[in-house]
Formats: structure tokens, C-alpha cells, sequence
């Protein structure tokens, strides 16, 4: 990766840029404008990159900045979602699968930007609890506890926390990502 | 994460994360839109130009 033209390894991650800020904006068009403003920055910024560091936490950083500094002019919490999850399927699983992550996808709309952001940095994208906490600028603790609440959220939104809902969940998990090492 | 004591707990986790996961990829794959390949196109056009003067 560190070989690459710190301006050609940007390109490698503008499919998870943008994966990050529609699910940070739930909007197209607003995600949009956040990965112009964010590949303008970052490209015309570059030489403020640091090379061996982790580009892509940097411009996710980048991108959630832009994203914040924008609402806080707008002055409004609530963003103008328009079905970023709901209509991106763009493989149909089976019925009980497409189901389930109409679901899941429902659940996760419902959550508050902050703990979205934190649930998807760290368990969608694979960034550690401290790499999550620098890039939003709080403390690990915070981040911790966001991921916390929002899984505890989802659980409670999605029923996970019935015992049959957790079945019907283990079948359709187990069939899917074939995790052996899953508790029976 | 969810501890090793709590075996539901990290089953419910997992089960988010690898959804989490799905989605995720799901929307890495949507298409790159317009105004950022065109972007790209004039940032290295750009490049190119000031390179040329040097």
C-alpha cells in the first residue's frame, strides 16, 4: 500500500469513503458533496499526509468532519434520509435473508448519527476502538460506550434478545457467514 | 466486545457485526457517482499540467 502514489492509493479507498459517508448521511446527494469536498481536501492537502499512517482513517476523518461542521450550520439533528439502505440491495438474497436485512437496515436508521458512526467504524470497517476514538476526536471510553448503546439498540429493535428471534437468527447467521466458532 | 462470560451477548454482537459488514459492503459497490470521477479527472488533469511547467 505505502508504495502506491499516496494520490493513486486515495483512489482505492473512495469505494469505502463513500460507503462510509452514505452511512453516515443516509442521503445520496449529501454524500456526495461530502466526497467532493473530502477528495478535493485531501488531494489538494496531501503533502499534510503522513505516509506509513492509515490513509483511509484519514479521510473518514476528513469526511465526518465536513459532515459535522456542515449540521451544526444547518443547526438540525436530523438528516434527510432518503433510503440509502433500503435501496442499495444490489444482490437479492434468499426471502428470509432479504427480510432480515430490510431489518437490520431499518434498525440501523434508527440510530443516532454518533453511535452509527461508531458501530460502523468499528464493526463494519474494521478500525480499532482507538483508531475510531482519534479520528472522532473523543476518548476511547466514548467510542466504547456508543458501540455499546448502539448494539444494544439494534438488539432491542430487532427483538435479539427473544429467544426465538435469536434462533431464527443463529440459522440465517450460521447459513450465511458459516461461523463455527459461534456459541450453540 | 462482549465478553467471554456472555455467550449470548457476543452471539447477538456477531450477529450485528456480520450484518453490519453486509451493508457495508453493499455499499462500497454503488456506483461511483459522476461529480467524483470527473473530480478526479481534473485534479489529475491538474497535476499533469503543473508537472509539465516544472
Amino acid at each position: 500500500m505505502s508504495d502506491l502514489d499516496p494520490r493513486d492509493e486515495l483512489v482505492t479507498h473512495l469505494p469505502a469513503l463513500r460507503a462510509f459517508a452514505l452511512s453516515l448521511t443516509r442521503n445520496r446527494a449529501t454524500a456526495d458533496d461530502m466526497m467532493q469536498d473530502t477528495v478535493l481536501k485531501a488531494w489538494t492537502n496531501m503533502d499534510k499526509f503522513e505516509p506509513g499512517t492509515n490513509m483511509r482513517a484519514w479521510l473518514f476523518t476528513i469526511l465526518r468532519n465536513n459532515f459535522y461542521t456542515s449540521r451544526r450550520k444547518l443547526n438540525r439533528e436530523v438528516a434527510d434520509v432518503d433510503n440509502v439502505f433500503s435501496d442499495s440491495l444490489s444482490v437479492k438474497p434468499d426471502h428470509d435473508g432479504r427480510l432480515q436485512m430490510t431489518d437490520f437496515k431499518a434498525a440501523l436508521n434508527q440510530l443516532p448519527d454518533e453511535q452509527r458512526e461508531a458501530l460502523v467504524l468499528v464493526g463494519a470497517s474494521g478500525f480499532a476502538y482507538e483508531e475510531a476514538a482519534e479520528m472522532c476526536g473523543v476518548a476511547t471510553g466514548t467510542i466504547k460506550s456508543r458501540v455499546n448503546r448502539a448494539r444494544a439498540r439494534l438488539a432491542e429493535l430487532l427483538h435479539l434478545d427473544d429467544d426465538e428471534a435469536l434462533e431464527l437468527t443463529d440459522t440465517a447467521t450460521i447459513a450465511v457467514v458459516g461461523n463455527p466458532g459461534l456459541p450453540a | 466486545m462482549a465478553s467471554k462470560q456472555d455467550p449470548r451477548k457476543a452471539k447477538i454482537d456477531s450477529y450485528i457485526d456480520q450484518n453490519l459488514k453486509k451493508v457495508f459492503s453493499e455499499l462500497e459497490t454503488d456506483e461511483m457517482p459522476d461529480q467524483i470521477t470527473d473530480l478526479l479527472s481534473v485534479l489529475r488533469a491538474q497535476d499533469e499540467e503543473m508537472q509539465a511547467k516544472k
